[in-house]
């Protein structure tokens, strides 16, 4: 490993823990404001919406986005599974397996 | 997922994710190898930095030899919607010590929080220090080895996408975001789905003006709003 690489892996880490850490500290210090805690009780079902859109979506910068096809296809049968089962797991690998055909037989 | 919150369960709860931590961490691995990163620099990025889609930026950014501080500030903006989601999870900690505030903080990532945002809604909106330890410790070491195991076997495996472990990360988040929309009863799927409709459509707009990391930033935050304005319409 280089020094670069070192100064890197130190400050890209610093970034991040303190990202990770920082709200901790704060939350259990002080008492947030009503109107932080409503915006708060918004936030898993949005960031799991956005970081599901980043897998459905392919960004083309300057014009509008396209559908992510062959993700899309594959996540019919995840979704499906999910409503059947309710299991995290029987989603990820209806999704794999799914994903696995299309590649497979060349859809 | 039951209401279980011992350290035992949140082994058992993260297990399902682990699909996606090994199919994305392979990938990264194989990358790593091809672009020249050492077997030393994956650890430290895998073990040291620990930031999922940030790994896949720096290794870009190392190999166009861009500076150390750009590294660092894009590293910085993809992960400050960790910000977020600490601030989100840390109400759950509140009574516990702060050295165990910061432990449990330092290994948050999307998937960890969102199978505890989905946990607590079979629990009465608790969780346990025990349950989420085990959860981040598992995504942690699986992540880690994954990605070490990819960067070994680099040169072995020609396409790893043949084999569909490139979907599991999407798979797992419309898993995650499915559980969460049928199990929030504060919020309730109406409202939910509204929200999400206004996410999508603002993020497939995003895009095209701003980087993909930016626009799940400002989708988030504009979800969030707009959910606060609808629930009071309600």
């Amino acid at each position: 490993m280089s020094l670069t690489e070192l100064w890197i892996i130190l400050g890209c880490a610093a970034v991040t823990l303190l990202s990770r850490v920082l709200p901790f500290v704060f939350v259990k210090q002080l008492q947030m404001p009503e109107w932080l805690l409503s915006f708060l009780t918004f936030v898993p079902i949005t960031i799991m919406t956005a970081l599901t859109c980043q897998g459905l979506f392919i960004a083309h910068p300057g014009h509008l986005a396209t559908v992510n096809w062959e993700n899309l296809w594959a996540a019919i049968p995840a979704t499906i599974a999910g409503i059947l089962t309710k299991s995290l797991l029987a989603v990820v690998v209806v999704g794999i397996a799914a994903m696995a055909c299309l590649r497979y037989f060349g859809l | 997922m039951d209401s279980s919150l011992t350290f035992r369960s949140g082994i058992k709860d993260v297990l399902p994710t682990v699909f996606g931590y090994i199919g994305v961490g392979l990938a990264f691995g194989i990358v790593a190898h091809t672009s020249h990163l050492g077997l030393w620099m994956v650890a430290g990025l895998s073990f040291i930095v620990y930031a999922g889609s940030a790994q896949f930026i720096i290794t870009s950014m190392l190999l166009a030899q861009d500076p150390i501080t750009s590294i660092i500030l894009s590293t910085f903006l993809v992960n400050s919607r960790m910000i977020l989601m600490s601030t989100s999870l840390a109400q759950y900690f509140r009574h516990e010590s702060l050295t165990r505030n910061i432990l449990l903080g330092s290994l948050v990532t999307d998937e960890t929080f969102a199978l505890a945002m989905n946990k607590q809604n079979h629990t009465a909106g608790k969780l346990s220090f025990a349950w989420q330890s085990a959860a981040n410790l598992i995504a942690y070491l699986v992540w880690g080895v994954a990605t070490l195991v990819g960067a070994y076997l680099g040169g072995l495996i020609k396409n790893p996408d043949q084999f569909g472990f490139d979907f599991a990360l999407t798979a797992m988040f419309i898993g995650l975001v499915y559980l969460q929309l049928i199990s929030d009863r504060k919020l309730g799927v109406r409202l939910q789905l509204l929200v999400m409709a206004f996410v999508a459509l603002i993020y497939y707009f995003a895009i095209g003006l701003i980087s993909e990391n930016m626009a799940l930033l400002v989708a988030t935050a504009a979800g969030c709003l707009f959910g606060m304005e609808m629930k009071k319409c309600r």
